[in-house]
């Protein structure tokens, strides 16, 4: 879910509503202006948050305001943003204010392994894990440095381009998984491109967890046309659907 | 000044504590995939020779260092010089950039290029290099400047590249960068980015700085060839900084010669009235590297505006950073109306008419040169033409070149 799209409560019943259908994390995306990972879908979504010009302060405390909900308190919170932003803050500063705000971890997908060792020091210091990513396109050699270097679990990201629904995912997906869970005790989860029950089920047995935020985040959409809790019901649904695909 | 300033980037990227790679994993592997061709091919005599038959044949460099005797007597002080990157083909120093980077993308087997354009040089200089080369092109363009520089979108549409026009955010330059990278996200293993200015991640920084290195390394041998000496003052205008770069990079390790980047200054010094990045900016990270950057105080990019599309850029590259912190290079901002002012200028006097870009330039070679002897040298990166300014220019003084007759 995007932190405050279309703003900080609704952002706040959706988690709850994932919690309820059976999410046994949650990611956070905090919006930026120039997200070059993010398909159409999630751009969108930063868009409408950012309209409200939501602060750091109001996005943080959003995540505290979870962290004091007895529903969605028991499931692990995960913030996923851009180094933009947390530079800006000061790396020690955001990662200070990320734990106290209950965040069990970080992903920020434009810091590669190379850049990543002063922010994984602080998350260390601070009890909370920066997960890494790994690609279709990082080769073997480096993949081990990730995954060395990456805390959590692995988010493994199924294709060669940016977040958003895809109908097929490659069948040289659950090679790469399988090879990553010979190399490495951490959890695999997968994402971009997921959307559906039956690619769930397809993924099941190769990995422990699947991620999913484009197909959620875009029943948001509809809150102008439809209202706020059609929307939510949709991802409620959807998560629900999603969630029993993993346990049949 | 030590020699050591022009011993930059280092092999992370780093110019000081600026530049770097901060791109999605997706990306990195072509990167480095980039710097392995890029350092394999400058080993490589046979790429030299091909990239300066090109220049040279293609091109048709070398361009003149011109003397702009009106303009001095104007200024009344040290002698103008303009370096005529103008002359070049297709009008401006986009294409030195574009010739290297697609003979890369070549070497490396890679059949597409991708490419973001904000005044539509960078875009055409692609598009021209891709067609004599064979290779199927797109062009990413934010809607506001297709409407500015449609003269430019017919020209790379005409050379047979596909125009995307990009509709989020302010759609000018910034978005094109965010779409282009986008599409390389997708389509990285067939495909060569063309990134058209000194930033972005690692290796692109160096790369555009090392192929646009051609404009100093020529006016610094004219200089010593026609007039005896190095110049006193290098100006440039800055936008992302390719020009400037290629422009400084051969005289930074020369301490007599001053250098100064000139950004846009807009039509105020207020938030999202300007381009002036060096002047009004914090570090961050925005595109791929570590540099100066308009942002608000949450780290979101800042809305930027000029007169100019191609230095509405809120970043700036890596090693303006670094040449602005280390004090080699000073860096001013030129407003709108004296950019405006100074293209009319530079016109009347002297029978060029320059980009608007390089009007920001012009205008403070004009102040000083005012304020300098006779004697001395100040030489301008006369970095492009103007033609593609023209209807935005009329438009702005009151006139529609589509109506208009001539009394």
């Amino acid at each position: 879910m995007t932190a405050g799209d279309p703003d900080p409560q609704t952002t706040r019943e959706a988690v709850r509503r994932l919690v309820l259908a059976g999410a046994s994390v949650v990611e956070l995306g905090f919006p930026y202006s120039d997200p070059i990972a993010d398909g159409p879908v999630i751009q969108a979504s930063y868009t409408r948050a950012l309209s409200k010009k939501p602060s750091m302060e109001t996005l943080l405390s959003l995540c505290s305001s979870m962290k004091d909900d007895s529903l969605i308190q028991p499931v692990p919170r995960l913030g996923m943003l851009s180094y933009s932003l947390i530079h800006r803050r000061g790396p020690e500063k955001f990662v200070q204010d990320a734990a106290s705000s209950g965040l069990s971890g970080l992903i920020v997908p434009d810091l590669p392994v190379e850049e990543s060792i002063e922010l994984r020091s602080l998350c260390a210091k601070s009890g909370i894990d920066l997960i890494l990513l790994v690609t279709p396109t990082t080769p073997r050699d480096r993949a081990l440095r990730i995954l060395e270097a990456c805390s959590g679990f692995v988010y493994c990201v199924s294709i060669t381009g940016i977040t958003g629904e895809r109908s097929e995912l490659p069948a040289s997906l659950i090679d790469q998984l399988g090879w990553l869970r010979d190399q490495t005790n951490l959890p695999l989860c997968v994402g971009f491109g997921v959307s559906r029950p039956d690619q769930v089920a397809m993924l099941r047995t190769h990995v422990d967890g699947v991620i999913v935020g484009s197909a959620l985040v875009r029943h948001l959409e509809r809150i102008p046309s439809e209202g706020m809790n059609a929307a939510l019901d949709s991802i409620e649904a959807l998560a629900r659907s999603l969630c029993s695909a993993v346990n049949p | 000044m030590s020699a050591a300033v022009s011993m930059v980037p280092d092999k992370a990227g780093r110019f000081g504590p600026f530049g770097g790679r901060y791109v999605p994993e997706t990306l990195v592997a072509a990167l480095d995939q980039l710097t392995q061709a890029y350092e394999q091919a400058i080993a490589d005599p046979r790429f030299h020779a091909e990239f300066e038959f090109h220049l040279k044949s293609f091109v048709g460099r070398p361009n003149p260092l011109y003397f702009a005797s009106r303009l001095t007597a104007q200024a009344g002080g040290a002698r103008i010089f303009f370096k005529r990157e103008d002359l070049n083909h297709t009008g401006a120093h986009k294409i030195n950039n574009s010739i290297g980077q697609v003979l890369l993308a070549r070497r490396m087997g890679k059949p597409r290029i991708i490419a973001e354009t904000g005044a539509g040089q960078h875009g055409v200089a692609t598009a021209t290099a891709c067609a004599l080369f064979g290779l199927p092109c797109t062009v990413y363009m934010g809607e506001e400047d297709v409407r500015r520089q449609k003269l430019n979108v017919f020209k790379m549409q005409s050379m047979g590249t596909k125009v995307h026009p990009v509709t989020t955010g302010s759609r000018t330059l910034r978005d094109a960068i965010n779409e282009a990278m986008r599409d390389w996200m997708a389509t990285v293993e067939s495909t060569h980015y063309v990134l058209g200015s000194v930033v972005g991640p690692h290796p692109f920084p160096r790369i555009v700085r090392d192929f646009q290195s051609v404009i100093g390394k020529e006016t610094r041998a004219q200089c010593l060839d026609q007039l005896g000496r190095l110049p006193d003052v290098v100006i440039a205008c800055v936008g992302g900084g390719s020009n400037a770069a290629g422009m400084f990079f051969p005289f930074v390790d020369d301490p007599s010669v001053r250098l100064i980047g000139v950004e846009a200054g807009g039509r105020a010094n207020d938030p999202g009235q300007h381009a002036a990045t060096l002047s009004f900016g914090k570090p961050g990270v925005l595109h791929g590297t570590m540099s100066y950057v308009l942002q608000d105080e949450d780290g979101q990019t800042a809305d930027v505006h000029s007169v100019s599309a191609g230095l509405d850029y809120p970043g700036v590259g890596p090693e303006h950073s670094y040449w602005r912190d280390s004090g080699r290079v000073e860096y001013t901002a030129c407003d709108d109306s004296s950019a405006l002012e100074s293209f009319y200028l530079c016109s009347r006097m002297e029978g060029i008419l320059p980009a608007l870009e390089t009007a920001h330039a012009i205008k403070e070679a004009m102040r000083i040169a005012a304020s300098r002897p006779h004697g001395d040298i100040v030489v301008v990166c006369l970095s492009g033409r103007g033609d593609k300014d023209c209807y935005e220019i009329a438009r702005l003084s009151g006139q529609d070149l589509e109506t208009a007759s001539v009394h």
